[in-house]
């Protein structure tokens, strides 16, 4: 029998170890945070801590309250830390004045003996003082417990660029005080749209990585659902996380049908849809239930309620094209948008036939946002194809191919021009 | 902490019909904007800013000569037009003063930056 070796110095001891604290790392530093409203001391005190669990544990066992051992002996060396430097001591004797007016501590609740304080690094995280790129890096690092390199990876970015960008975001939090606090009910309507958008933009980074050899980087996708997953604990009674969520999971249930052996793209209609993921498929249509139920629906329910049908369907023939047509017109209300339209647009020509989807497409030629957007182009060769104006068709997928970002998407619509002269 | 808010206002010409119709309310919006963060017990200072036509700028070279020119005039779409400085406990507090000043709507734009504190 051959042993596993142990990789990068990692015995077999410790593997698990740092699964929990995988797990335990957002929790402890959100604890921290609220503690000591200052991100910098509370991270590096959660390292400090976590490493000090490391030496330990495998030696000693772990402790009857782990989380509780994690936070004590963080707290011991915040203190070390502070008696040795008075200043910054100071300076955070201020923040605490103000931290403990941001509200009442979450409670403790059953499965882990730490108070559940992520929400205040949710939406601190995705504060729209941040700069948009910003917000996914750090909620990957301080809330999935990523390392700076394991960030950079995610965004194909060098490990130096992405340690840049993570400074630059913790100063500006540190210095114009971006406080850590969850927004009060009046405010939610406005500040949740931002974090599910954080989410949500990690999440289709993730699945169609818009540039690189690999069509999809499931660990990003799947770091985005499990982010969902903690948000829809901490906030019940959002109906909109609930959508965000199912739609990750209605969406996330074609993985494996989504690229062929070789990492071509197979589309919605080529799919095995035998390998969808249908328990992924039955939770994310009780979400689509949950988001849709009790008051006028979000986008992020209506989108859901969208995947859902497409996932429900045996094939492209019996997807039920007039309910989805008219899920896009309520999209349409909440979120004008282009690319909605485009979306809508497609979902006509499968109710009414290829003439009444091409002729929406043609209404949506002057919008700037969809000049040299790939997919509109696809959009409209895939019909003018089925209409047999082939000349065109072969025009705009070659226009399309100059633009789309992935190699399996530009090998697919290769594919497609070389189908065209055949026939 | 203190925070500064720097009120731009949109290039003149822009729509000066529509400011000059509501002006009268405009600068009622402004005496309560005034009053309400002085009430507040925010607020540090603040001024408003005479017409940028009477500008003018100081430049000295690097031999001590002094350069004085007429302007600058308005070379980008928005002119600052007056300031306040608060004193509140955090950014989101400052966003809220900034949302509410008459400043920030109409085509106008209120930047909000912390000011520098430095140990001494």
């Amino acid at each position: 029998m051959v042993e596993e070796p142990a990789v990068g110095g990692v015995s077999p001891v410790a593997a698990p170890v740092e699964a929990i604290f995988r797990e335990e790392r957002g929790r402890l530093l959100a604890a921290l945070v609220r503690r000591f409203g200052d991100l910098d001391l509370a991270e590096d005190m959660a390292s400090e801590a976590i490493e000090a669990a490391l030496v330990h544990w495998p030696v000693d066992g772990v402790p009857p309250r782990p989380g509780a051992w994690l936070m004590t002996t963080a707290r011991r060396r915040a203190v070390d830390r502070l008696r040795r430097d008075q200043a910054y001591a100071a300076r955070l004797a201020v923040l605490q004045v103000e931290a403990d007016r941001a509200g009442p501590a979450a409670p403790v609740e059953s499965g882990s003996d730490l108070p559940d304080e992520r929400l205040l690094l949710f939406f601190t995280c995705a504060h729209p003082a941040l700069a948009a790129d910003d917000r996914g890096a750090l909620t990957l690092r301080c809330l999935a417990g990523l390392t700076t390199p394991e960030v950079a990876r995610a965004f194909l970015v060098p490990p130096a660029a992405m340690a840049k960008r993570i400074v630059r975001a913790k100063k500006k939090i540190r210095e114009a005080r971006i406080p850590f606090r969850v927004p009060g009910v009046d405010e939610l309507p406005q500040r949740l749209p931002g974090v599910l958008q954080v989410l949500y933009s990690l999440f289709t980074e993730g699945y169609a990585a818009s540039s690189g050899p690999d069509l999809q980087r499931l660990d990003l996708a799947e770091e985005a659902i499990r982010l969902a997953r903690i948000l829809r604990r901490l906030l019940p009674a959002e109906r909109e996380v609930a959508g965000l969520l199912g739609l990750m999971l209605l969406i996330h249930a074609r993985r494996d049908a989504r690229t062929g052996p070789d990492g071509a793209i197979v589309l919605l209609d080529d799919q095995d849809r035998g390998r969808w993921d249908a328990a992924s498929i039955e939770e994310g249509r009780g979400l689509v239930l949950v988001a849709l139920t009790g008051g006028p629906p979000g986008p992020y329910g209506v989108q859901a309620a969208i995947a859902a049908l497409h996932d429900e369907a045996a094939d492209l023939a019996t997807t039920d094209w007039p309910q989805i047509v008219a899920l896009y017109d309520v999209l349409l209300a909440l979120t004008p948008s282009p690319v909605v339209a485009l979306n809508r647009a497609v979902a006509v020509a499968m109710r009414d036939g290829p003439r009444a989807g091409l002729a929406l497409l043609d209404e949506l030629a002057d919008q700037p946002r969809l000049r040299g957007y790939h997919p509109y182009l696809v959009a409209r060769a895939d019909l003018l194809c089925r209409l047999g104006r082939l000349p065109e068709a072969a025009a705009a997928y070659r226009q399309a191919l100059d633009l789309a970002g992935t190699e399996p998407e530009r090998a697919h619509l290769r594919r497609r021009l070389d189908g065209l002269r055949l026939s | 902490m203190k925070y500064m808010l720097l009120i731009h206002s949109g290039a003149a010409g822009d729509d000066t019909s529509a400011i000059e119709s509501e002006s009268e309310s405009f600068f009622q919006d402004w005496l309560n904007y005034d009053k309400a963060v002085k009430e507040a017990g925010i607020w540090v200072s603040g001024h408003s800013l005479a017409d940028l036509t009477t500008a003018t700028t100081v430049r000295v070279g690097p031999a001590g000569e002094r350069t004085v020119t007429d302007g600058p005039f308005a070379e980008t779409r928005e002119v600052l037009g007056g300031y306040y400085v608060i004193d509140v406990p955090d950014l989101d507090v400052a966003l809220d003063w900034a949302a509410r000043c008459p400043g920030s709507r109409g085509g106008g734009s209120v930047v909000v930056r912390p000011v520098a504190e430095f140990e001494v």
